[in-house]
Protein backbone atom coordinates (compact mmCIF):
# COMPACT_ATOMS: atom_id res chain seq x y z
CA UNK A 1 0.00 0.00 0.00
CA UNK A 2 2.82 1.69 1.20
CA UNK A 3 4.32 2.12 -2.42
CA UNK A 4 1.16 2.92 -4.23
CA UNK A 5 0.34 5.75 -1.98
CA UNK A 6 3.73 6.94 -2.81
CA UNK A 7 3.40 7.04 -6.57
CA UNK A 8 0.05 9.24 -5.92
CA UNK A 9 1.33 11.59 -3.63
CA UNK A 10 4.38 12.27 -6.67
CA UNK A 11 1.20 13.51 -8.54
CA UNK A 12 1.44 11.53 -11.36
CA UNK A 13 -2.12 10.88 -13.63
CA UNK A 14 -1.52 7.25 -14.26
CA UNK A 15 -4.13 4.75 -14.29
CA UNK A 16 -3.77 1.45 -11.98
CA UNK A 17 -2.27 -0.64 -15.19
CA UNK A 18 0.58 1.73 -15.62
CA UNK A 19 1.12 1.95 -11.78
CA UNK A 20 1.10 -1.94 -11.43
CA UNK A 21 3.65 -1.67 -14.40
CA UNK A 22 5.98 1.02 -12.48
CA UNK A 23 5.35 -1.23 -9.58
CA UNK A 24 6.06 -4.38 -10.94
CA UNK A 25 2.65 -5.69 -9.09
CA UNK A 26 -0.77 -7.05 -10.81
CA UNK A 27 -3.43 -4.59 -11.62
CA UNK A 28 -5.50 -5.61 -9.17
CA UNK A 29 -3.13 -5.37 -5.89
CA UNK A 30 -2.90 -1.60 -7.24
CA UNK A 31 -6.56 -1.72 -6.84
CA UNK A 32 -6.82 -3.19 -3.97
CA UNK A 33 -4.50 -0.72 -2.40
CA UNK A 34 -6.13 1.92 -3.40
CA UNK A 35 -9.09 0.57 -2.11
CA UNK A 36 -7.84 0.03 0.98
CA UNK A 37 -6.81 3.58 1.64
CA UNK A 38 -9.98 4.63 0.81
CA UNK A 39 -11.43 2.61 3.56
CA UNK A 40 -9.31 3.78 6.13
CA UNK A 41 -9.80 7.11 5.22
CA UNK A 42 -5.82 7.46 4.23
CA UNK A 43 -6.64 8.29 0.36
CA UNK A 44 -10.16 11.31 0.97
CA UNK A 45 -10.58 12.08 -2.98
CA UNK A 46 -9.10 12.91 -6.34
CA UNK A 47 -8.55 16.56 -7.77
CA UNK A 48 -7.02 17.80 -10.41
CA UNK A 49 -4.12 20.41 -9.70
CA UNK A 50 -4.86 23.28 -11.10
CA UNK A 51 -2.62 26.61 -12.25
CA UNK A 52 -4.98 29.24 -10.23
CA UNK A 53 -4.34 31.86 -12.93
CA UNK A 54 -6.31 29.83 -15.32
CA UNK A 55 -9.52 28.76 -12.89
CA UNK A 56 -11.29 31.19 -14.55
CA UNK A 57 -11.87 34.84 -13.78
CA UNK A 58 -14.74 34.58 -11.24
CA UNK A 59 -12.50 33.40 -8.50
CA UNK A 60 -11.10 34.79 -5.29
CA UNK A 61 -9.09 33.48 -2.47
CA UNK A 62 -8.50 34.28 0.75
CA UNK A 63 -6.90 33.25 3.84
CA UNK A 64 -9.07 33.74 6.59
CA UNK A 65 -7.34 33.74 10.71
CA UNK A 66 -10.41 33.36 13.05
CA UNK A 67 -9.72 33.55 16.84
CA UNK A 68 -12.64 31.42 18.78
CA UNK A 69 -13.57 30.90 22.31
CA UNK A 70 -12.72 27.53 23.37
CA UNK A 71 -15.52 25.46 24.97
CA UNK A 72 -16.08 23.25 27.82
CA UNK A 73 -16.57 20.17 25.84
CA UNK A 74 -14.91 19.21 23.31
CA UNK A 75 -12.62 22.61 23.25
CA UNK A 76 -12.72 24.00 19.52
CA UNK A 77 -14.20 20.93 17.74
CA UNK A 78 -17.81 21.82 17.38
CA UNK A 79 -16.72 25.51 16.10
CA UNK A 80 -14.30 24.51 13.64
CA UNK A 81 -16.47 21.66 12.31
CA UNK A 82 -19.06 24.27 11.81
CA UNK A 83 -17.22 27.17 10.09
CA UNK A 84 -16.03 24.04 7.84
CA UNK A 85 -19.07 22.92 6.76
CA UNK A 86 -19.35 26.16 4.10
CA UNK A 87 -19.06 25.73 0.47
CA UNK A 88 -16.43 28.62 0.62
CA UNK A 89 -14.05 27.19 3.03
CA UNK A 90 -11.91 24.98 1.18
CA UNK A 91 -9.69 23.79 4.30
CA UNK A 92 -9.13 24.89 8.10
CA UNK A 93 -6.89 23.70 10.35
CA UNK A 94 -6.73 24.87 14.17
CA UNK A 95 -3.32 26.60 14.67
CA UNK A 96 -0.92 27.58 17.41
CA UNK A 97 -0.40 31.21 17.95
CA UNK A 98 -1.79 34.69 17.56
CA UNK A 99 -5.60 32.92 16.20
CA UNK A 100 -7.33 30.20 16.29
CA UNK A 101 -8.83 28.66 13.07
CA UNK A 102 -6.83 29.47 9.43
CA UNK A 103 -9.48 29.23 6.97
CA UNK A 104 -8.57 28.89 2.82
CA UNK A 105 -11.68 30.23 1.11
CA UNK A 106 -12.43 30.32 -2.76
CA UNK A 107 -15.13 32.54 -3.56
CA UNK A 108 -16.80 33.58 -6.72
CA UNK A 109 -15.65 37.26 -5.68
CA UNK A 110 -14.55 39.51 -3.41
CA UNK A 111 -18.11 41.07 -2.30
CA UNK A 112 -18.54 37.12 -1.57
CA UNK A 113 -15.50 36.99 0.46
CA UNK A 114 -16.49 39.79 2.22
CA UNK A 115 -20.29 38.85 2.96
CA UNK A 116 -19.45 35.52 4.45
CA UNK A 117 -16.78 36.97 6.63
CA UNK A 118 -19.26 39.57 7.95
CA UNK A 119 -22.50 38.06 7.98
CA UNK A 120 -21.43 34.39 8.05
CA UNK A 121 -18.18 34.17 10.13
CA UNK A 122 -18.54 37.19 12.12
CA UNK A 123 -22.01 36.44 13.40
CA UNK A 124 -21.26 33.37 14.79
CA UNK A 125 -21.15 33.06 18.64
CA UNK A 126 -18.10 32.34 19.91
CA UNK A 127 -16.17 34.00 17.04
CA UNK A 128 -14.35 36.54 19.07
CA UNK A 129 -12.62 38.55 15.60
CA UNK A 130 -11.80 37.70 12.02
CA UNK A 131 -8.66 38.85 9.55
CA UNK A 132 -9.09 38.24 5.62
CA UNK A 133 -5.50 38.09 3.43
CA UNK A 134 -6.29 37.81 -0.05
CA UNK A 135 -4.15 35.51 -2.52
CA UNK A 136 -2.63 38.19 -4.81
CA UNK A 137 -0.67 35.30 -6.83
CA UNK A 138 0.47 31.60 -6.38
CA UNK A 139 3.92 30.17 -6.85
CA UNK A 140 3.88 26.78 -5.62
CA UNK A 141 0.37 25.09 -5.85
CA UNK A 142 0.58 21.83 -3.90
CA UNK A 143 3.86 20.71 -4.29
CA UNK A 144 3.79 22.11 -8.13
CA UNK A 145 5.65 25.14 -8.76
CA UNK A 146 3.84 27.80 -11.27
CA UNK A 147 7.15 29.11 -12.68
CA UNK A 148 9.18 27.47 -15.13
CA UNK A 149 11.76 26.07 -13.39
CA UNK A 150 14.39 24.71 -15.88
CA UNK A 151 14.12 25.37 -20.21
CA UNK A 152 15.91 22.07 -21.36
CA UNK A 153 16.94 24.14 -24.64
CA UNK A 154 20.65 23.61 -23.87
CA UNK A 155 20.49 20.03 -22.66
CA UNK A 156 21.88 18.16 -25.59
CA UNK A 157 19.67 15.78 -27.48
CA UNK A 158 22.21 12.81 -27.56
CA UNK A 159 25.05 12.32 -25.21
CA UNK A 160 27.43 10.33 -24.62
CA UNK B 1 54.06 26.54 -50.09
CA UNK B 2 53.16 26.84 -46.54
CA UNK B 3 51.50 24.28 -43.94
CA UNK B 4 48.19 24.38 -44.33
CA UNK B 5 46.08 25.06 -40.86
CA UNK B 6 45.54 20.69 -40.83
CA UNK B 7 49.39 20.08 -41.45
CA UNK B 8 49.63 22.16 -37.57
CA UNK B 9 47.29 19.32 -35.96
CA UNK B 10 49.83 17.27 -34.12
CA UNK B 11 49.72 13.59 -35.72
CA UNK B 12 48.55 11.70 -32.56
CA UNK B 13 45.71 14.16 -32.66
CA UNK B 14 44.52 13.72 -36.28
CA UNK B 15 45.01 9.48 -35.48
CA UNK B 16 41.68 10.08 -32.74
CA UNK B 17 38.30 9.17 -34.80
CA UNK B 18 35.40 11.76 -33.85
CA UNK B 19 33.39 10.75 -31.60
CA UNK B 20 30.61 8.16 -32.85
CA UNK B 21 28.16 9.84 -30.85
CA UNK B 22 28.75 13.27 -32.88
CA UNK B 23 27.55 11.70 -36.00
CA UNK B 24 24.51 10.40 -34.49
CA UNK B 25 23.72 13.73 -33.04
CA UNK B 26 24.17 15.59 -35.64
CA UNK B 27 21.45 13.38 -37.85
CA UNK B 28 19.19 13.17 -34.47
CA UNK B 29 18.97 16.73 -33.26
CA UNK B 30 17.66 17.88 -36.58
CA UNK B 31 13.93 15.95 -35.51
CA UNK B 32 12.39 18.01 -32.99
CA UNK B 33 9.21 15.61 -32.61
CA UNK B 34 11.51 12.90 -31.87
CA UNK B 35 12.02 11.05 -28.38
CA UNK B 36 15.41 10.95 -27.19
CA UNK B 37 16.45 7.66 -24.79
CA UNK B 38 19.89 8.61 -26.19
CA UNK B 39 20.91 11.23 -23.23
CA UNK B 40 23.85 10.42 -21.00
CA UNK B 41 22.27 12.42 -18.74
CA UNK B 42 19.79 12.20 -15.61
CA UNK B 43 16.37 13.80 -16.53
CA UNK B 44 16.09 15.45 -13.26
CA UNK B 45 17.02 18.97 -12.46
CA UNK B 46 20.00 19.05 -9.20
CA UNK B 47 17.68 19.25 -6.05
CA UNK B 48 16.87 22.74 -4.94
CA UNK B 49 19.12 22.61 -1.64
CA UNK B 50 21.98 21.62 -4.02
CA UNK B 51 21.26 24.37 -6.03
CA UNK B 52 20.38 27.01 -3.29
CA UNK B 53 23.97 26.30 -2.15
CA UNK B 54 25.55 27.03 -5.27
CA UNK B 55 23.22 30.54 -5.35
CA UNK B 56 24.02 31.15 -1.45
CA UNK B 57 27.96 30.98 -2.52
CA UNK B 58 27.68 33.28 -5.57
CA UNK B 59 25.81 35.81 -2.72
CA UNK B 60 28.34 35.19 0.12
CA UNK B 61 31.16 36.32 -2.88
CA UNK B 62 32.66 33.32 -2.99
CA UNK B 63 34.01 33.97 -6.45
CA UNK B 64 37.25 32.92 -5.72
CA UNK B 65 39.71 30.12 -7.05
CA UNK B 66 39.87 27.68 -4.62
CA UNK B 67 42.91 25.15 -3.26
CA UNK B 68 44.25 23.46 -6.38
CA UNK B 69 43.07 20.22 -4.39
CA UNK B 70 39.86 21.63 -3.81
CA UNK B 71 38.46 23.35 -0.57
CA UNK B 72 39.54 21.38 2.76
CA UNK B 73 35.48 21.02 3.40
CA UNK B 74 35.11 19.59 0.09
CA UNK B 75 37.74 17.19 0.16
CA UNK B 76 37.24 16.14 3.97
CA UNK B 77 32.89 15.60 2.77
CA UNK B 78 34.39 13.65 -0.11
CA UNK B 79 36.66 11.48 2.38
CA UNK B 80 33.75 10.65 4.91
CA UNK B 81 31.19 9.69 1.89
CA UNK B 82 34.18 7.34 0.10
CA UNK B 83 34.56 6.01 3.30
CA UNK B 84 31.16 5.37 4.75
CA UNK B 85 30.06 4.22 0.69
CA UNK B 86 33.03 2.74 -0.61
CA UNK B 87 34.98 1.28 2.17
CA UNK B 88 38.31 2.90 0.79
CA UNK B 89 39.31 5.79 3.69
CA UNK B 90 41.22 8.47 1.91
CA UNK B 91 43.40 11.50 4.04
CA UNK B 92 41.77 15.03 2.75
CA UNK B 93 44.72 16.82 3.39
CA UNK B 94 46.50 14.89 0.05
CA UNK B 95 44.87 11.67 -0.89
CA UNK B 96 41.74 13.51 -3.05
CA UNK B 97 41.90 15.80 -5.72
CA UNK B 98 38.28 17.73 -6.84
CA UNK B 99 38.49 17.72 -10.63
CA UNK B 100 35.85 19.03 -13.16
CA UNK B 101 34.20 16.42 -13.50
CA UNK B 102 35.08 12.77 -13.50
CA UNK B 103 36.40 13.15 -17.48
CA UNK B 104 38.80 15.87 -15.90
CA UNK B 105 39.89 13.11 -13.08
CA UNK B 106 40.33 10.31 -15.61
CA UNK B 107 42.54 12.59 -18.05
CA UNK B 108 44.74 13.76 -15.57
CA UNK B 109 45.39 10.48 -13.91
CA UNK B 110 46.23 9.38 -17.14
CA UNK B 111 48.88 12.13 -17.87
CA UNK B 112 50.35 11.75 -14.60
CA UNK B 113 50.80 7.95 -15.42
CA UNK B 114 51.52 7.55 -18.89
CA UNK B 115 54.35 7.30 -20.89
CA UNK B 116 54.60 7.37 -24.46
CA UNK B 117 54.21 3.50 -25.71
CA UNK B 118 52.88 2.54 -22.09
CA UNK B 119 49.98 0.10 -22.28
CA UNK B 120 46.43 0.74 -20.75
CA UNK B 121 44.03 -1.82 -20.97
CA UNK B 122 40.15 -0.92 -20.46
CA UNK B 123 37.30 -2.88 -20.82
CA UNK B 124 34.78 -2.63 -23.82
CA UNK B 125 32.45 -1.40 -25.39
CA UNK B 126 32.74 1.27 -22.29
CA UNK B 127 32.78 5.16 -22.42
CA UNK B 128 34.07 7.37 -25.68
CA UNK B 129 36.51 8.92 -23.87
CA UNK B 130 38.98 5.79 -22.45
CA UNK B 131 40.79 5.00 -25.47
CA UNK B 132 41.46 8.66 -27.31
CA UNK B 133 42.32 9.28 -23.10
CA UNK B 134 45.22 6.95 -23.86
CA UNK B 135 45.84 8.21 -27.36
CA UNK B 136 46.47 11.51 -26.14
CA UNK B 137 49.34 10.41 -23.93
CA UNK B 138 51.02 8.61 -26.16
CA UNK B 139 49.88 5.64 -24.68
CA UNK B 140 48.66 2.23 -26.48
CA UNK B 141 45.12 1.58 -25.23
CA UNK B 142 44.20 -2.17 -25.17
CA UNK B 143 40.96 -3.36 -25.24
CA UNK B 144 39.24 -6.70 -23.22
CA UNK B 145 35.84 -7.51 -25.02
CA UNK B 146 32.54 -8.45 -22.58
CA UNK B 147 29.96 -9.54 -24.27
CA UNK B 148 26.35 -10.11 -23.91
CA UNK B 149 26.16 -13.76 -22.42
CA UNK B 150 28.15 -12.76 -19.46
CA UNK B 151 26.02 -9.64 -18.98
CA UNK B 152 28.89 -7.12 -19.97
CA UNK B 153 31.06 -8.49 -17.05
CA UNK B 154 34.64 -9.05 -16.93
CA UNK B 155 35.58 -11.82 -17.26
CA UNK B 156 39.25 -12.40 -15.76
CA UNK B 157 40.39 -14.66 -18.28
CA UNK B 158 39.58 -12.33 -20.86
CA UNK B 159 41.53 -10.04 -18.93
CA UNK B 160 44.47 -12.97 -18.38
CA UNK B 161 44.61 -13.49 -22.76
CA UNK B 162 44.59 -9.35 -23.36
CA UNK B 163 47.23 -8.64 -21.08
CA UNK B 164 50.63 -8.18 -22.44
CA UNK B 165 54.19 -7.24 -21.12
CA UNK B 166 54.15 -3.32 -20.51
CA UNK B 167 50.57 -3.14 -19.34
CA UNK B 168 50.52 -0.13 -16.80
CA UNK B 169 47.50 0.50 -15.66
CA UNK B 170 43.71 -1.26 -16.49
CA UNK B 171 40.80 1.60 -16.88
CA UNK B 172 37.41 -0.07 -14.91
CA UNK B 173 33.92 1.72 -15.28
CA UNK B 174 31.44 -0.67 -13.14
CA UNK B 175 28.39 0.01 -13.67
CA UNK B 176 29.51 -0.05 -17.33
CA UNK B 177 28.29 2.81 -19.77
CA UNK B 178 26.81 2.03 -21.77
CA UNK B 179 26.03 -1.75 -20.68
CA UNK B 180 24.85 -1.38 -17.40
CA UNK B 181 27.16 -4.63 -17.04
CA UNK B 182 28.27 -4.38 -13.11
CA UNK B 183 31.10 -6.17 -11.20
CA UNK B 184 30.91 -9.11 -8.56
CA UNK B 185 33.05 -9.09 -5.27
CA UNK B 186 34.60 -12.53 -6.49
CA UNK B 187 35.63 -10.86 -10.19
CA UNK B 188 36.74 -7.83 -8.60
CA UNK B 189 38.90 -9.99 -6.28
CA UNK B 190 40.40 -12.08 -9.11
CA UNK B 191 41.44 -8.68 -11.32
CA UNK B 192 43.02 -7.46 -8.02
CA UNK B 193 44.85 -9.99 -7.79
CA UNK B 194 46.02 -10.47 -11.43
CA UNK B 195 47.07 -7.35 -11.03
CA UNK B 196 49.23 -7.40 -8.10
CA UNK B 197 50.52 -10.30 -9.83
CA UNK B 198 51.62 -8.15 -12.89
CA UNK B 199 52.29 -5.01 -11.18
CA UNK B 200 49.70 -2.79 -13.34
CA UNK B 201 47.53 -0.04 -11.70
CA UNK B 202 43.75 0.26 -11.56
CA UNK B 203 42.00 3.75 -12.37
CA UNK B 204 38.26 2.77 -11.34
CA UNK B 205 35.97 4.79 -12.83
CA UNK B 206 32.84 4.51 -10.35
CA UNK B 207 30.48 7.34 -11.48
CA UNK B 208 27.68 5.27 -11.78
CA UNK B 209 28.42 3.74 -8.21
CA UNK B 210 24.93 5.07 -6.44
CA UNK B 211 23.37 3.84 -9.30
CA UNK B 212 23.35 0.13 -8.23
CA UNK B 213 19.85 -1.26 -7.98
CA UNK B 214 20.39 -4.82 -6.45
CA UNK B 215 22.97 -6.74 -4.35
CA UNK B 216 26.17 -4.16 -3.11
CA UNK B 217 28.10 -2.21 -5.70
CA UNK B 218 31.68 -3.04 -4.04
CA UNK B 219 34.63 -0.61 -5.17
CA UNK B 220 38.05 -2.22 -5.84
CA UNK B 221 40.01 0.49 -3.65
CA UNK B 222 38.19 -1.21 -0.69
CA UNK B 223 39.64 -5.15 -1.24
CA UNK B 224 43.29 -5.97 0.85
CA UNK B 225 46.18 -4.67 -0.05
CA UNK B 226 44.20 -2.36 -2.84
CA UNK B 227 44.12 1.16 -1.98
CA UNK B 228 48.10 1.66 -2.94
CA UNK B 229 47.26 0.15 -6.51
CA UNK B 230 43.96 2.09 -7.64
CA UNK B 231 43.38 5.38 -8.49
CA UNK B 232 39.48 5.83 -7.59
CA UNK B 233 37.52 7.92 -10.10
CA UNK B 234 34.08 9.39 -9.32
CA UNK B 235 31.67 12.73 -9.63
CA UNK B 236 28.65 14.20 -8.63
CA UNK B 237 27.18 13.69 -11.93
CA UNK B 238 24.81 10.75 -12.04
CA UNK B 239 24.25 10.73 -8.40
CA UNK B 240 23.15 14.02 -7.68
CA UNK B 241 22.09 15.24 -11.12
CA UNK B 242 24.58 17.32 -11.23
CA UNK B 243 26.45 17.07 -14.99
CA UNK B 244 26.27 20.47 -15.61
CA UNK B 245 28.28 21.92 -12.42
CA UNK B 246 30.81 19.57 -13.69
CA UNK B 247 32.72 18.60 -10.50
CA UNK B 248 34.46 14.96 -10.05
CA UNK B 249 37.13 13.61 -8.00
CA UNK B 250 40.04 11.21 -7.53
CA UNK B 251 41.49 9.50 -4.38
CA UNK B 252 44.63 7.92 -4.76
CA UNK B 253 48.00 7.23 -3.62
CA UNK B 254 49.70 10.68 -2.65
CA UNK B 255 52.21 9.90 -4.76
CA UNK B 256 49.55 10.11 -7.90
CA UNK B 257 47.70 12.49 -6.62
CA UNK B 258 50.33 14.81 -6.52
CA UNK B 259 51.67 13.94 -10.02
CA UNK B 260 48.00 14.27 -11.05
CA UNK B 261 47.66 17.54 -9.18
CA UNK B 262 50.62 18.85 -11.21
CA UNK B 263 48.11 18.72 -14.61
CA UNK B 264 45.50 19.99 -12.66
CA UNK B 265 47.13 23.11 -11.35
CA UNK B 266 48.64 23.98 -14.73
CA UNK B 267 45.52 23.70 -17.12
CA UNK B 268 42.65 24.01 -14.97
CA UNK B 269 43.54 25.46 -11.57
CA UNK B 270 40.85 24.40 -9.72
CA UNK B 271 37.11 23.42 -9.93
CA UNK B 272 34.82 26.11 -9.94
CA UNK B 273 34.11 27.21 -6.37
CA UNK B 274 30.60 27.81 -6.63
CA UNK B 275 30.41 23.73 -7.94
CA UNK B 276 32.17 22.93 -4.78
CA UNK B 277 29.93 24.60 -2.44
CA UNK B 278 27.41 22.52 -3.91
CA UNK B 279 29.15 19.43 -4.12
CA UNK B 280 29.50 19.75 -0.11
CA UNK B 281 26.09 19.88 0.10
CA UNK B 282 24.83 17.43 -2.08
CA UNK B 283 27.35 14.49 0.15
CA UNK B 284 25.62 16.48 3.46
CA UNK B 285 22.53 15.73 2.84
CA UNK B 286 21.82 14.80 -0.31
CA UNK B 287 21.03 11.06 -0.26
CA UNK B 288 17.09 11.68 0.20
CA UNK B 289 17.04 12.73 -3.38
CA UNK B 290 20.01 10.34 -4.55
CA UNK B 291 17.45 7.44 -3.19
CA UNK B 292 14.27 9.08 -4.67
CA UNK B 293 16.11 9.21 -8.62
CA UNK B 294 17.03 5.81 -8.42
CA UNK B 295 13.71 4.45 -7.37
CA UNK B 296 12.40 6.45 -10.37
CA UNK B 297 15.29 4.74 -12.70
CA UNK B 298 14.78 1.32 -11.37
CA UNK B 299 11.17 1.77 -12.08
CA UNK B 300 11.99 2.92 -15.33
CA UNK B 301 14.18 0.17 -15.99
CA UNK B 302 12.02 -2.88 -15.07
CA UNK B 303 9.22 -1.10 -18.01
CA UNK B 304 11.76 -0.41 -20.45
CA UNK B 305 13.62 -3.95 -19.98
CA UNK B 306 10.61 -5.76 -20.33
CA UNK B 307 9.33 -3.95 -23.48
CA UNK B 308 12.51 -4.52 -25.33
CA UNK B 309 12.69 -8.53 -24.58
CA UNK B 310 8.69 -8.81 -25.73
CA UNK B 311 10.26 -7.04 -29.04
CA UNK B 312 12.54 -9.58 -28.99
CA UNK B 313 15.52 -7.61 -28.69
CA UNK B 314 17.19 -9.58 -26.24
CA UNK B 315 17.85 -7.51 -22.82
CA UNK B 316 18.99 -8.71 -19.34
CA UNK B 317 17.80 -6.56 -16.95
CA UNK B 318 20.85 -4.32 -15.78
CA UNK B 319 21.57 -3.95 -12.31
CA UNK B 320 23.60 -0.62 -12.52
CA UNK B 321 23.61 2.43 -14.54
CA UNK B 322 20.13 4.05 -16.62
CA UNK B 323 21.16 2.53 -19.61
CA UNK B 324 19.16 -0.81 -21.64
CA UNK B 325 21.42 -2.50 -23.98
CA UNK B 326 19.22 -4.06 -25.94
CA UNK B 327 20.44 -6.16 -28.68
CA UNK B 328 19.53 -6.01 -32.24
CA UNK B 329 21.78 -8.64 -34.51
CA UNK B 330 17.92 -10.29 -35.01
CA UNK B 331 16.94 -7.88 -37.36
CA UNK B 332 19.76 -8.70 -39.49
CA UNK B 333 21.27 -5.09 -39.32
CA UNK B 334 24.22 -3.28 -38.20
CA UNK B 335 23.38 -0.87 -35.10
CA UNK B 336 24.17 2.51 -36.53
CA UNK B 337 21.80 1.26 -39.55
CA UNK B 338 18.84 -0.19 -36.56
CA UNK B 339 19.40 3.09 -34.90
CA UNK B 340 18.91 5.28 -38.13
CA UNK B 341 15.97 3.27 -39.12
CA UNK B 342 13.72 3.68 -35.45
CA UNK B 343 14.62 7.21 -35.78
CA UNK B 344 13.62 7.77 -39.12
CA UNK B 345 10.64 5.78 -38.84
CA UNK B 346 9.50 5.68 -35.15
CA UNK B 347 11.23 8.98 -34.30
CA UNK B 348 12.73 7.76 -31.18
CA UNK B 349 16.66 8.27 -30.82
CA UNK B 350 18.83 5.34 -29.36
CA UNK B 351 22.53 5.46 -29.65
CA UNK B 352 24.04 2.86 -31.77
CA UNK B 353 26.11 0.67 -29.44
CA UNK B 354 28.93 0.89 -32.45
CA UNK B 355 29.49 4.19 -31.13
CA UNK B 356 30.74 2.70 -27.64
CA UNK B 357 33.79 0.59 -30.20
CA UNK B 358 33.35 -2.18 -32.22
CA UNK B 359 32.23 -4.67 -29.24
CA UNK B 360 29.00 -2.84 -29.06
CA UNK B 361 27.71 -3.62 -32.56
CA UNK B 362 24.49 -5.63 -32.44
CA UNK B 363 23.16 -3.46 -29.79
CA UNK B 364 21.34 -0.02 -28.76
CA UNK B 365 21.72 2.21 -25.91
CA UNK B 366 18.39 3.18 -24.53
CA UNK B 367 18.70 5.37 -21.66
CA UNK B 368 15.84 5.38 -19.30
CA UNK B 369 17.09 8.69 -17.35
CA UNK B 370 13.45 10.49 -19.26
CA UNK B 371 10.42 10.77 -18.06
CA UNK B 372 8.04 7.53 -17.59
CA UNK B 373 5.76 9.46 -20.25
CA UNK B 374 8.34 9.51 -22.55
CA UNK B 375 9.64 6.17 -22.64
CA UNK B 376 5.85 4.39 -22.93
CA UNK B 377 5.22 6.92 -26.00
CA UNK B 378 8.95 5.56 -27.28
CA UNK B 379 8.03 1.92 -26.84
CA UNK B 380 4.51 2.18 -28.38
CA UNK B 381 6.38 3.77 -31.52
CA UNK B 382 9.42 0.84 -31.50
CA UNK B 383 6.35 -1.28 -31.08
CA UNK B 384 4.26 0.02 -34.19
CA UNK B 385 7.24 -0.26 -36.56
CA UNK B 386 8.31 -3.57 -35.54
CA UNK B 387 7.41 -5.59 -38.95
CA UNK B 388 9.07 -2.99 -40.60
CA UNK B 389 12.27 -3.66 -38.49
CA UNK B 390 11.96 -7.35 -39.19
CA UNK B 391 10.88 -6.95 -42.80
CA UNK B 392 13.45 -4.12 -44.21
Amino acid sequence: MEKVLNLLLEGEALDTEQIGKILSMPKSDVEAAIQKMIDEKILLGWRPVFNPDFEGKSVVRAAIELKISPERDGGFDRLAERVSKFEQVESCYLMSGAYDLLLFIKARSLREVASFVYERLASIHGVTSTATHFFLRTYKQQGFMLTSENSNEDRPFVSP
Amino acid sequence: MGKSPSDFVAKHVQKIPKSGIRDFFAIASTMKDAISLGIGEPDFVTPWHIREAAIFALEKGKTSYTDNLGMKSLRYEISKYVEANFKASYNPDNEILASVGASEALDVALRAIVEPGDKIMYHAPCFVSYSPSVALCHGEAIPVYTCGKNRFELDIEDVKRAWQPGVKAFIINFPTNPTGGTATRAQLEELAKFAKEKDFLIISDEIYAELTYEGEHVSIASLDGMKDRVIFIHGFSKAFAMTGFRLGYACGPREIIDAMMKTHQYAIMCASIMSQEAGVEALKNGRKDMEFMREKYRQRRDFIVGKFNEFGMDCFLPRGTFYAFPNIERFGKSSMETAKLILNEAKVAMVPGSAFGKSGEGYLRASFATSYDNITKAMDRIASILPKLESL
